[in-house]
């Protein structure tokens, strides 16, 4: 529930950082003066960044019912003026017909560009890079306040197998193509603003270019990790009763207590959902970019999202739209799963005494295991004592 | 930690292979190379 309630919120607040609907609205303008037509008040609300309704000259194409006979002035342009024609292609309300077959050929205009461009070299950078920092900062100053955390005891000397070499497989194709797509992107998006001064431009083009493969290319690696992960571990993270005691108990972090769990604790469980829910949107969101104006998505989502909440996201997207909207998501979502990410390859290794082992070599040592994972320790047991296997 | 390298090799494989596999269905979009009727982001 817990996941379910933070992947809304992440949409939610991801979605509303990218769309001007929190902008002020601009006062009602008389344009009778102008008829009908941008006033002084327009330029200088815009000016200030306020909320203006487009409508007074998206809607205004002109009307063939005021048509002039074909004989007089303007009689040929069918009652649509010059302007008319443009504010028609500027806000893709024209019919353009052409020859070019390509996807998008018959946008002319498109005019969210600028705003993508800005946003994209701008919060984005900031904010994405801000949250990689703050979480770095973050898991140092937790490591000297908390240390690492240690088996109680001592470890006991004897393993029990914790995943079997499918499941290891599985992980490892998920976070080594993890690793090299958030690598890659990062240097996509950051590379203008921070590698460009330092390496130059024929150098950074290289590395651009073998990024731009690389990330394209090995996507399919990390769905078909995701698939896998999927696959083996959604029955141990379906959440129960045991992982609010858990989540109560803070998981033990800095009580020092041992809260019981079965496979996969609260904690476990929330990072499997993290990466199960972002990595299918950065997967959907990955696609539609892959093969540009094929998968449009967002006018959908938009709609839906609309319909649910009442809130009045743009649902007619141009193709160019769609992508901007879906190369923005894309960042975000990466964004939050590397925050994650990177606290659960903490917890993984430097973090955690014996917690590597899991997916090392898949043995662990049994105190471990009994200290963490009680339950499914007992479980296994029984099995063997059965002659089963975990 | 053989499992490990053994599912980073298949990853890079995987993204060898990909721009082949894709282009057997005319989606060539993570190719380099051209083609006038692929759809390319570049």
């Amino acid at each position: 529930m817990k996941t379910k309630l933070l992947g809304a919120a992440l949409l939610a607040m991801a979605t509303l950082l990218f769309n001007p609907a929190w902008a002020d609205n601009a006062p009602a303008v008389d344009r009778t003066s102008t008829g009908g037509a941008q006033t002084l008040e327009d330029i200088m609300a815009r000016q200030q960044q306020l909320k203006i309704d487009e409508s007074f000259r998206s809607e205004n194409l002109g009307n063939p019912a005021n048509a002039k006979p074909i004989t007089e002035q303007l009689g040929t342009r069918g009652g649509v003026s010059d302007s008319d024609v443009w504010r028609g292609i500027r806000y893709n309300q024209s019919d353009i017909t052409t020859q070019m077959r390509g996807p998008a050929a018959d946008v002319l205009i498109q005019d969210g560009g600028m705003p993508w461009y800005k946003l994209r070299e701008g919060p984005l950078i900031s904010y994405g890079g801000g949250a990689l920092l703050g979480i770095l900062l973050l898991l140092v100053v937790f490591y000297f306040v908390r240390g690492k955390i240690m088996i109680d005891g001592g470890p006991s000397g004897t393993k029990i197998e914790r995943f079997k070499a499918i499941e290891r497989f599985g992980h490892w194709l998920l976070a080594g193509s993890f690793i090299a797509l958030a690598l890659t992107g990062l240097i996509t998006l950051m590379g203008r603003s921070f590698l460009i001064p330092v390496i130059g431009h024929e150098a950074y083009s290289t590395l651009a270019v073998g990024s731009k493969w690389l990330h394209n290319n090995i996507a399919w690696a990390f769905m078909l990790g995701l698939i896998m992960t999927f696959c083996m571990w959604v029955v141990h993270n379906i959440p129960n009763k045991l992982d609010w005691q858990w989540i109560k108990a803070g998981g033990g972090i800095f009580t020092k207590s041992h809260p019981s769990s079965k496979k996969f604790n609260a904690g476990q469980k929330i990072i499997f959902w993290t990466v199960m829910l972002l990595g299918l949107s950065v997967s959907l969101s990955g696609l539609s970019l892959l093969f540009p104006f094929e998968m449009p998505m967002f006018a959908g989502t938009f709609s839906v999202i609309n319909s649910v909440i009442g809130t009045d996201f743009p649902t007619a997207l141009t193709p160019h739209e769609e992508m901007q909207y879906a190369n923005i998501w894309h960042s975000i979502v990466a964004f939050a799963m590397m925050v994650a990410i990177i606290a659960h390859i903490y917890i993984g290794s430097v973090g955690m005494e014996g917690a590597f082992d899991a997916m090392g070599n898949g043995q662990v040592d049994r105190e471990w295991a009994r200290q963490h994972h009680d339950l499914w320790v007992e479980e296994v047991e029984a099995k063997q004592g059965k002659g089963g296997s975990s | 930690m053989k499992v490990m390298v053994a599912a980073f090799v298949v990853a890079l494989i995987i993204a060898v292979c990909a721009p082949v596999v894709l282009n057997q269905f005319g989606w060539s979009s993570a190719e380099q190379g051209s083609s006038p009727a692929s759809v390319r982001l570049d």
